[in-house]
């Protein structure tokens, strides 16, 4: 899995490719707490090209969108494919985080 | 029986995938399917390193497959410790974000994801889990 952020004035955006799993789950918790760590709470997660994320990345996900609400801030995910609504589905993520059809409106929902 | 043998280590999750893939491919599975018998395996190979072999060296899993006339049969094969599956309580999603606990939800998407689940832990030969996905 690669990863990278790009900051923008009220979040920054996290866009990961390939998996995320039990072996690369941790790295994306890494690139989160990084921001939080910097004092920001506005976390914007991009899986336009995730092709694969299994419940080690969900917990990532719903345990970083629980530091945000306790910072005031927010996660929200955006360009989610139909395949991965199935995990997301799971773990019913949708009553956690607000998901985005495109980067524009998750970045402009801060 | 296609079969192949995997480390038991977090880095043979991808290589995983793709013999599942492959098995999924075969078996005439539609992309739904597929990636839900991609998920469901992801998650009991995750739970068999953490869980069964506690992410000890040297340990491995071995991966079947048969394809069925209506779907996909896999059989995951490890010779870590045995546990009580019935005994592992479904995550409760219906409570306040904050009160969110991470423990069984890879369980819990197995049960959801397969059409069929068996734990035989007196094989003599390891601990095997078949699951079966009907088209």
């Amino acid at each position: 899995m690669e990863l990278s952020t790009t900051e923008y004035k009220r979040c920054d955006v996290v866009k990961a490719v390939g998996r995320v799993d039990s072996n690369t789950a941790p790295d994306l918790e890494k690139a989160f707490n990084e921001i939080i760590d910097n004092g920001k709470s506005g976390i914007v997660f991009d899986m336009a090209e995730v092709d694969f994320i299994s419940s080690r990345g969900l917990w990532v996900l719903l345990e970083t969108q629980k530091t945000c609400k306790k910072n005031r801030g927010k996660l929200v995910l955006v360009n989610v494919s139909d395949e991965m609504q199935q995990s997301l589905d799971l773990a019913g993520v949708k009553h956690f985080i607000d998901m985005y059809d495109n980067t524009t409106d998750a970045v402009g929902s801060f | 029986m296609p079969s192949k043998t995997f480390a038991g280590q977090y880095t043979s999750l991808a290589a995983i995938a793709d013999f599942i893939a492959q098995a999924a491919q075969e078996a005439g599975l539609n992309s739904k399917d597929t990636y839900a018998v991609k998920l469901a395996v992801d998650e009991a190979c995750s739970n068999i390193i953490e869980h069964s072999y506690q992410e000890r060296e040297g340990s491995k899993i071995r991966c079947s497959y048969a394809v069925l006339k209506d779907g996909l049969k896999i059989t995951l094969q490890d010779w870590g410790k045995p546990f009580a599956p019935e005994e592992v309580p479904n995550p409760d999603f219906n409570v306040a974000l904050c009160d969110l606990e991470p423990r069984g939800a890879g369980l819990y998407f197995m049960r959801n994801l397969m059409d069929e689940i068996q734990w035989d832990f007196e094989s003599g030969d390891g601990n095997i889990l078949t699951m079966v996905k009907h088209k």
